[in-house]
């Protein structure tokens, strides 16, 4: 029985069908699902904390509105993340739960510290740039309410990217101060960008079912190769130097070769020994204890107006 | 004159918004829940973009080519003049609500008299955020209620926020020699006529909240003045960090 329904899924998937939250579905491909899209949530929600890190110090009127913005879209991307994982059959508290114990994981880049004004800019055009390369494959997942997210979320993220870009190309065009801190800047989040799209699909453990059920769509090397070709040439367009002696462009495959990635350093920011791991999960837990009381509030007072004890 | 009078009154204004907008923005991230992450980020952009607007004409009228970000990141504490409730830290969550909600409740009564101003830009200025008020007032007057009834504990630290930030409210209310001109001339408002109707507002909501309204306290004064405390000075070193350290640079 459980073949058959197994064989419809994957024929449904095959056809290129959406699979829909009251659809049957195997119980690995649900589970890779919460997985992969809470994973996604929390990336967006933990990634608010690095960037909020400059709110206050945004150097001019209209930086700080964009910044403010940019970091208030993230809270919503993650609200809509954390909701098309709740039709899987999870709730919001599980997931904050699994974030905050260590059992769910955030994607790695924001373990990284921002250390000047610049960073607001690697990140818009390098981490962002990297997420939408994974995203736009993704708005072709097979869980539809994953897909319809992914594909609003991909019309904000490239609106970052581009306000990214042009903070790293005003600093680089800038004072010889902003210029070192924009080559700075390159120099510490290009290896982390690149980390991003994960291990190479040789040694990825999710790689093969994830492909075969298209939630993904794109292999890690695939989508890396794609994201260097773009930002080789943006680079070279302001001026800053990728930090890697080994990236040419090859003739023949039509793409840029680029050095080893250093994946000790990958495995030990993903198993918790980054610069910032215990900062980032301390400071969601402490902002989600001291908010406590608040909740509690809300709550009572919801159930009394429920209850008829006030108007 | 009257040119200088009608900038000091424009960047009394703009001062206001743009402190409250910093203060609220320190939030990010840090909300009880992220449903309201995104409400006080959305309230901070508001005032942020308030004070654009009202910077932006201050510079104009100041002119020699100083813009709004001359006048947000090159001033320091004395040349401040927003009044102190705007500057008032943050506190628990219950401390910023209530700062809010006055605030809110003073800004729907001030903004409605200004949108009658005889200056266009001010009126102008006026209409686009009284909209916005209405929305933040709603959420401020809101959260008041539902931690004044929800519990014991909530309503404890809701009513002694009330009871800390009463005494910034009467300056929200008086009128400096610079208001009063502008009120000659038809383009400022008479605040000191607000506070009845406030005090209405403020009534209903804390009956609604089970909370008291705090009697016989001391009133604080001086912003407008450029008298502040001492919260202003490293609310501005944060927010005017890197256009002092690096002034030639643009951002």
């Amino acid at each position: 029985m459980t073949e058959k329904k197994e064989q419809l899924f994957q024929d449904k998937i095959d056809a290129g069908l959406k699979i829909e939250p009251k659809d049957w579905m195997p119980d690995k491909y649900r589970k890779h699902l919460i997985r992969q899209i809470s994973q996604h949530a929390h990336s967006e929600i933990i990634g608010m904390q690095p960037e909020g890190n400059w709110i206050t110090r945004a150097p001019s009127l209209r930086a700080k509105m964009v910044l403010i913005a940019k970091v208030q879209d993230e809270a919503g991307h993650g609200l809509y993340l954390y909701s098309a994982t709740e039709t899987l059959g999870i709730t919001r508290s599980e997931l904050i739960e699994q974030l905050q114990t260590g059992k769910a994981k955030y994607s790695s880049i924001f373990n990284y510290p921002t250390l000047s004004w610049a960073d607001m800019g690697a990140i818009g055009w390098l981490v962002d740039g990297a997420a939408i390369v994974n995203q736009q494959s993704l708005r072709r997942t097979s869980y539809g309410p994953y897909s319809r997210a992914m594909i609003r979320i991909c019309k904000e993220e490239s609106f970052h990217q581009r306000q990214g870009y042009e903070i790293m190309s005003k600093m680089s065009n800038g004072t010889p101060e902003q210029q070192e801190m924009a080559q700075d800047s390159l120099n510490r989040w290009w290896w982390p960008a690149l980390m991003m799209f994960g291990p190479h699909d040789s040694d990825s453990a999710h790689t093969s079912n994830a492909m075969k059920w298209k939630i993904k769509r794109g292999t890690n090397d695939d989508l890396r190769q794609l994201f260097v070709d773009r930002t080789v040439k943006q680079a070279d367009l302001i001026g800053l130097e990728i930090p890697d002696p080994d990236l040419k462009w090859n003739p023949e495959s039509k793409h840029y070769d680029f050095g080893e990635i250093d994946w000790e350093e990958f495995w030990e920011v993903v198993n918790g020994n980054g610069f910032c791991n215990k900062e980032r999960i301390n400071n969601h837990t402490n902002a989600h204890t001291e908010g406590n009381w608040v909740r509690e509030a809300a709550l009572a007072y919801a159930e009394k107006t429920q209850n008829g004890d006030l108007k | 004159m009257a040119k200088d009078s009608l900038y000091k009154y424009v960047l009394a204004l703009g001062d206001d918004a743009l402190i409250l907008g910093q203060r609220l923005s320190q939030w990010a991230y840090r909300a009880p829940f992220l449903e309201e992450d995104i409400a006080l980020s959305n309230i901070s952009l508001d005032m942020f973009g308030r004070a654009n607007l009202l910077l932006e004409y201050a510079a104009t009228l100041k002119g020699n080519g100083i813009t709004a970000d001359d006048l947000a990141f090159k001033r320091n504490e004395r040349q401040f003049t927003n009044r102190i409730l705007f500057e008032r830290p943050n506190g628990n969550f219950a401390d910023t609500m209530v700062r809010q909600f006055f605030l809110d409740a003073f800004y729907k009564l001030f903004l409605q008299k200004l949108t009658g101003s005889k200056d266009e830009q001010l009126s102008a200025i006026a209409q686009k955020s009284i909209k916005e008020t209405a929305y933040h007032f709603r959420h401020s007057s809101k959260w008041v209620i539902r931690l004044g009834v929800g519990t014991a504990e909530s309503h404890t630290k809701v009513q002694s926020a009330i009871d800390n930030l009463w005494m910034f409210t009467n300056e929200l209310f008086e009128m400096n020699e610079i208001d009063n001109e502008m009120l000659q001339q038809k383009i400022g408002v008479d605040c000191s006529s607000l506070k009845q109707e406030w005090i209405k507002i403020i009534d209903e909501v804390l009956a609604e909240a089970t909370l008291k309204r705090p009697e016989n306290i001391h009133m604080t004064t001086g912003g407008r003045e450029g008298i502040h405390t001492e919260h202003l000075g490293h609310l501005l070193s944060d927010m005017q960090y890197l256009q002092r350290a690096y002034p030639d640079a643009k951002w």
